[in-house]
C-alpha cells in the first residue's frame, strides 16, 4: 500500500492504544446545559430565546446572522435558565445561553425524518447546512456552509475528507470512521452533490488500516470516491499538508484549499452533514475521546452539545491520582484546562488528563542551532530564525521569513532539545502583527 | 481536585532528545576515535585527553560561577569540547599545553561570546589554532622516538613500539606531509591509522564508524560531511590529474584518510552551533569546506587545511544562511523587479 505525505513533521508517541478499540459510548447530558454563542470561528451567533422560554430538542435557539457564523441548536428540551458569561474550554468567558434540562427530551417536529438528498437542490443543500450549525469540526471550527461555497462549484476537483487524526491519543475519529462509515461515505455523497467535476477522497493515516480497509469495501462500487493512505506523521492532517500529500499542490497562509480547487472536511464534519442533510438532525453532539494516563477507563463517547467536561470524565470512570495537567483537544495543539467546569461544545474533540507535565519538566535552555526546528517545519520554515526575531520583537524581520506562513503546529517546539517554547513566542509574535495589520 | 492544574502554551509533550542527550551521543561516537588514539599512543594520550576535559569542564564552571551564570557544565557540551580539543593535538605535547587549550577554547571561545550556542567558531578549532600559532614547535612535532621497556611501551602505545619518525627521525612529519612531498605512503595503514598524527585523526576507520553512528541516531545530516568529501575528492581528483605524475587514486584515497579531514568532516565541520541550519546551507558549506581545504592542502605552505578551512567556514555562516533560506511551503518564488 502506497502512502502518501509531505517533507517536516514529527513522530510523538501517539497514545492511541489507550481508546482505540473503545466502542463510542452516549452520554447523558447533565442538568445544567451550556451553550456558549461563539462556538466558531466568525460572528458570534446572537441569541433568539430570553430567560424563562422553553426550548425543545433540537430547537434553534441563536443564528448567525452574517454569512461566516453558525447557528447554535438546542440539544435537550428545557428551559432559558439565563444568558450569561461562562468558562469555556479555551479559556475564554464567552456569552452563552444556559439551559435547565427537564430531562424529558421534548424534540422539534420533524427532527429525524428521512430526505432523499438527490431530490434537494444545491440551495436547498447549503441552507439546510448552515441551519444545522455544522462547523468544521477538526479543531479550527469554521464554518461549513461557507467552506461548500466557493467562488465557482465547477472548479471545485477534490472534495477531501480528512481522517488523518495526526494528534497523538485521538481516536473518535477512527471510532467514527468504523462505526458510521456508511453515514460517511453517505455524507461525501452529499458535498459531491454540490461539485459535479469533483472526485471524492477519504485520506487516512496508514496507522489506521482497519478504517481504511473497512471504507475501502464500502466504496468500491463508487466511481467518484477513493481512499487513500497517508504516512503516519505529525501534523498529517493540517490542511495544507493534507492537500499537498492527497492532490500534489500547494497553498499557503493567504489561500484557501478551494484556490487549488480543494475542499476539505473532518471527518465528524461529513458524518454531520448527512445527518442534516438526510435524517433532517442539526449538529447536536460530539464524539469525544476521554484519554491519558491519569484517567481511569479512557475511552470514546458522544456528548450531547453543552453537556460539562465533568460528566464525560465521570463517565470514563474519573480521575486517577491527581493529574498534573488536562488538555482539551490533543497533546500537539490543544488548550490546557484549569477547571473542567465548562460544556462540551462544537469543536471540543478530546479530554486529555496526564499525571506528568512535560512543559513544567523540562526547563528551555539555550539554543544550540542544531536544526531539528528547520527539518520539522511542515510549512518549510527556519523556526531557529524566527525565534531569535520573536524575541527582540523583530515582527517585519519575522513576516520576511515567512513567519505568518506558521500554523502553529507544535512541531519545531516538539523536537527542540533545548526545551525552547518556540510555538508560543511565535503565537504572540504572530497575534501582534495580525491585530497591527487589522488596525493599519 | 485540592492541587491547581498546569497551564501552559500549546504543544503540551516534548521529544525525550535534549541537549545532554546529543552531547552524549557525539560523545559516545567518539570512543572509537579516543580508544585507538589510546592504542596509538598510550596512555600518556589518555593522560592529555583528561587534561583537556578536565580544563574545559573546570573552566566552564569556574567562569559561570565568578560571573553568576546558570551553571551549564551539566549538558556535557564542554566535556566533548575537551574530547575534541585532545582528538586534536599531537600524542607528545606537554601537560599545559592541553590546559591552556581548554581554557582558551572555553573562555576566550564559548563564553565571552554568551556561552553555549553563541559561539562562532568551533570552541575545540578556535583552541587549536590558537596553539598552534602561538606554539608551532611543539604542535607540529609529531615525532615519536622508538622505546624499549614494557613501562614505555604502556606509556606510548603502538608508537613507541614503531617509532613515527619517518624523514629523518627528527623533523618527525606526518604520513600527509611525505605524500605532499610526493613520497608513497601505505593506504592501508592510513585508512586504519597505524601512523604519526594527533591522537584521534590518524584511523580513518575508527572516525567512520563514530560518524555512521551519528547518522544512523540522526544526530547529524549527511549533508555537511558528504558535500564536504564529495568535493574534497573532486578538487583533489581535479588536482591529482594537473600535477607532474597524473592522476593517482592511491594520492586522492591517502589524502581522504590521512590529516584531520574525516575527523573535521563528521565531527569538526558538523558542530551544530557553528554550522548552518538550512538545509541547503549546510550543503554549500561542506562544498565550501571542502575547496578550502583542498586549497590548503595543495597550495599552502603546510600538509594541513582542515582546521583553518572550517574555522574560515564558521565564520561565513550567517551569510550562507542568509542566502539559503528555504522558501516557505506553498510560497511562490518572488518575481524580481
Amino acid at each position: 500500500m502506497k502512502s502518501y505525505g509531505f517533507k517536516g513533521g514529527v513522530h510523538p508517541l501517539d497514545g492511541k492504544e489507550l481508546s482505540k478499540d473503545k466502542e463510542i459510548v452516549d452520554i447523558p447530558a447533565t442538568k445544567e446545559m451550556v451553550y456558549p454563542l461563539s462556538q466558531h470561528i466568525g460572528a458570534p451567533a446572537k441569541a433568539i430565546v430570553e430567560k424563562g422560554d422553553a426550548c425543545l430538542v433540537g430547537q434553534t435557539i441563536a443564528i448567525g446572522e452574517s454569512f461566516v457564523s453558525a447557528d447554535v441548536i438546542c440539544t435537550v428540551s428545557g428551559t432559558v435558565k439565563s444568558i450569561e458569561k461562562r468558562m469555556t474550554a479555551s479559556g475564554n468567558q464567552i456569552m452563552s445561553i444556559v439551559v435547565d434540562n427537564d430531562e424529558e427530551y421534548r424534540e422539534i417536529e420533524g427532527l429525524g425524518r428521512e430526505v432523499d438528498y438527490q431530490e434537494l437542490s444545491k440551495e436547498k443543500i447549503r441552507e439546510i447546512i448552515k441551519k444545522s450549525g455544522i462547523v468544521g469540526m477538526g479543531g479550527a471550527a469554521f464554518p461549513t456552509h461557507v467552506k461548500l461555497t466557493p467562488k465557482n462549484d465547477d472548479d471545485i476537483d477534490y472534495v477531501i475528507v480528512n481522517g488523518a487524526e495526526c494528534e497523538p491519543y485521538l481516536t473518535s475519529d477512527n471510532r467514527v470512521m468504523l462505526e458510521n462509515s456508511k453515514e460517511l461515505v453517505e455524507g461525501l455523497k452529499v458535498i459531491l452533490r454540490l461539485f459535479d467535476n469533483a472526485v471524492g477522497v477519504i485520506a487516512i493515516e496508514d496507522n489506521k488500516p482497519e478504517c481504511i480497509k473497512a471504507i475501502k469495501e464500502l466504496v468500491k462500487d463508487e466511481n467518484r470516491i477513493k481512499v487513500k493512505a497517508l504516512r503516519t506523521k505529525y501534523p498529517q492532517g493540517a490542511e495544507r499538508n493534507l492537500v499537498y500529500a492527497v492532490t500534489g499542490r500547494k497553498f499557503n497562509s493567504t489561500m484557501l484549499p478551494a484556490d487549488v480547487g480543494c475542499v476539505v472536511n473532518n471527518i465528524d464534519t461529513v458524518v454531520s452533514i448527512y445527518m442534516a442533510v438526510c435524517k433532517s438532525t442539526p449538529l447536536m453532539r460530539r464524539i469525544i475521546t476521554v484519554t491519558g494516563d491519569a484517567v481511569a477507563n479512557p475511552g470514546n463517547f458522544s456528548a450531547k452539545i453543552g453537556t460539562n467536561y465533568q460528566a464525560l470524565v465521570e463517565a470514563a470512570g474519573g480521575l486517577i491520582g491527581e493529574p498534573e495537567k488536562i488538555i482539551s483537544g490533543g497533546p500537539m495543539m490543544g488548550t490546557a484546562m484549569f477547571t473542567l467546569d465548562v460544556p462540551v461544545t462544537k469543536n471540543s474533540s478530546a479530554i486529555v488528563a496526564m499525571s506528568k507535565d512535560e512543559v513544567a519538566a523540562n526547563e528551555p535552555l539555550s539554543c544550540i542551532r542544531c536544526g531539528r526546528c528547520v527539518a520539522a517545519c511542515p510549512s518549510g520554515l527556519v523556526p531557529q530564525k524566527m525565534y531569535e526575531f520573536s524575541k527582540h520583537f523583530d515582527e517585519e524581520n519575522f513576516a520576511r521569513i515567512g513567519g505568518m506562513e506558521c500554523y502553529e503546529c507544535g512541531s519545531c517546539t516538539y523536537v527542540c532539545p533545548a526545551k525552547l517554547r518556540l510555538t508560543q513566542s511565535f503565537k504572540e509574535t504572530r497575534k501582534s502583527i495580525i491585530s497591527k495589520r487589522r488596525k493599519g | 481536585m485540592d492541587k491547581l492544574l498546569n497551564v501552559s502554551s500549546a504543544p503540551h509533550i516534548r521529544d525525550n532528545d535534549s541537549v545532554k542527550s546529543i552531547m552524549e551521543e557525539v560523545a559516545i561516537a567518539l570512543m572509537p576515535a579516543t580508544l585507538f588514539g589510546v592504542y596509538n599512543f598510550g596512555l600518556y594520550a589518555a593522560l592529555i585527553i583528561l587534561a583537556c576535559i578536565v580544563s574545559c569542564v573546570l573552566s566552564e564552571y569556574i567562569y559561570e560561577k565568578l560571573m553568576k551564570k546558570k551553571l551549564t557544565t551539566n549538558d556535557m557540551s564542554a566535556f566533548v569540547t575537551g574530547l575534541l580539543l585532545a582528538l586534536n593535538l599531537p600524542a607528545t605535547v606537554p601537560l599545559w599545553v592541553p590546559i591552556i587549550g581548554g581554557m582558551f577554547a572555553i573562555i576566550i571561545v564559548k563564553q565571552l561570546f554568551g556561552g553555549i550556542g553563541q559561539n562562532f567558531m568551533n570552541p575545540a578549532l578556535g583552541a587549536r589554532c590558537f596553539l598552534l600559532i602561538s606554539f608551532s614547535g611543539i604542535m607540529t612535532n609529531f615525532t615519536v622516538a622508538k622505546t624499549t621497556g614494557i613501562k614505555n611501551m604502556i606509556w606510548y602505545g603502538l608508537s613507541g613500539l614503531n617509532g613515527y619518525a619517518y624523514v629523518d627521525g627528527v623533523s618527525g612529519a606526518t604520513p600527509l606531509a611525505l605524500l605532499k612531498k610526493g613520497e608513497e605512503v601505505d593506504i592501508i595503514s592510513s585508512f586504519l591509522g597505524i601512523h604519526a598524527g594527533t591522537i584521534g585523526e590518524t584511523s580513518a576507520v575508527a572516525i567512520l564508524i563514530g560518524g555512521i553512528y551519528l547518522l544512523c541516531k540522526k544526530i547529524i545530516s549527511i549533508r555537511i560531511p558528504g558535500a564536504y568529501i564529495l568535493s574534497f575528492v573532486a578538487y583533489i581528483s581535479v588536482y591529482s590529474a594537473f600535477s607532474e605524475n597524473g592522476f593517482s587514486i592511491d594520492y586522492v584515497a591517502n589524502n581522504l584518510c590521512l590529516g584531520g579531514l574525516m575527523l573535521g568532516a563528521f565531527f569538526m565541520a558538523t558542530d551544530y552551533v557553528t554550522s548552518p541550519v538550512t538545509p541547503n546551507g549546510k550543503i554549500v558549506f561542506g562544498i565550501l569546506l571542502g575547496v578550502l581545504t583542498g586549497v590548503f592542502r595543495t597550495l599552502g605552505a603546510s600538509s594541513e587545511g582542515v582546521s583553518y578551512a572550517i574555522i574560515i567556514g564558521n565564520m561565513l555562516v550567517p551569510l550562507i544562511e542568509k542566502v539559503t533560506m528555504p522558501r516557505p511551503f506553498g510560497v511562490e518564488r518572488r518575481k524580481h523587479g
